[in-house]
């Protein structure tokens, strides 16, 4: 599946098939979580209707983690296999996962200040979330920090893979350390803790919230992938090479 | 009417809960919109400067 997607005229095709049913899809099933999640859901006996905060809270941290994984995955790719695509994909993911880690640390303030009476404690599942994100804000930086493309965007890989090392310390942050934060309900050993009539909007959300992930993701990759066409166009007058990664050699003329 | 009034007032908490969604649907609709309006303007771009051939 890899190597069928390579060629960036055929990921164009298919991704420009799949964009609007991706996007119609997500909608639906997000509206669908929401209504549930404000109005079906039942408010929790000791939370109350604070708990709501959580349909939102748990899927964006979920998504956090899983874009960076992606991110990461898709560096390891662009670094080890040269894949055309792999570079591009990173850096479309990386605004929508730090919007999601956004997300979840205002959310997560919002639910904390009414169940704990803080809205931030420095303890190590907010502080690794916290790091998670500008973990965010750096690789974006990185990768345009450059005037070479494929040298930024090599940086932002390596700098992608170490920041991995991260992902474990946010998910066993809650059992290695004392924390106010509670333990994980959901995916953990013995199935989960959580009530099924909150497991399910929860879960619509997630799906929701991934589905929307894939648009934009899809959608700033064909972005990224137009933008590269219409440069190559302006220099050149006609597009790219075929499999050229990064704007090709300066033509013969303008070498000195 | 008490039942919009009681939903809207969440417990107590509608100071939190609302919030809450707001900031999460302006982050996610800002990133979402701005990636499509992006998106939409390089197609344009790339079609004038390609002419009428592809897409």
């Amino acid at each position: 599946m890899l190597t069928r997607f390579a060629n960036p005229a055929r990921f164009m095709r298919a991704s420009g098939a799949l964009l609007p049913w991706l996007g119609v899809v997500a909608a639906v099933v997000l509206a669908i979580g929401l209504v549930w999640s404000l109005l079906l859901a039942p408010p929790d006996y000791q939370q109350g209707q604070s708990v709501r905060i959580m349909f939102i809270h748990v899927p964006s941290a979920w998504m956090a983690l899983s874009a960076y994984l992606f991110i990461a995955v898709a560096s390891a790719v662009a670094l080890v296999w040269r894949h055309p695509l792999a570079e591009i994909a990173a850096q479309a993911a990386a605004p929508a996962g730090a919007a999601f880690t956004l997300v979840c640390l205002a959310t997560g303030s919002l639910w904390g200040r009414p169940m704990w009476g803080a809205w931030w404690v420095w303890d190590a599942r907010l502080t690794s979330v916290l790091v998670l994100f500008f973990l965010y804000l750096g690789y974006i930086a990185l990768v345009n920090a450059f005037d070479d493309q494929s040298r930024g965007a090599r940086a932002g890989s390596l700098l992608a893979l170490v920041g991995v090392v991260n992902l474990p310390i946010i998910k066993f942050s809650v059992d290695w350390w004392n924390t106010l934060h509670q333990p994980a309900s959901v995916l953990r050993f013995g199935g989960p803790s959580i009530d099924a009539s909150m497991l399910i909007p929860l879960l619509i959300m997630a799906l929701g919230f991934m589905l929307l992930f894939g648009w934009v993701l899809l959608l700033r990759m064909r972005t990224a992938l137009n933008e590269r066409k219409i440069r190559a166009l302006r220099l050149y007058g006609q597009p790219a090479p075929r499999g050229a990664t990064v704007a090709a050699p300066l033509p013969a003329a303008s070498r000195t | 009417m008490t039942g919009l009034a009681d939903w809207l007032a969440m417990g107590g908490y509608a100071g939190f809960v609302w919030p809450a969604y707001a900031i999460a649907a302006a982050v996610l609709g800002g990133v979402a919109l701005y990636a499509w309006q992006r998106h939409r303007a390089s197609g344009i771009m790339l079609a004038r400067l390609q002419g009428p051939a592809e897409e």
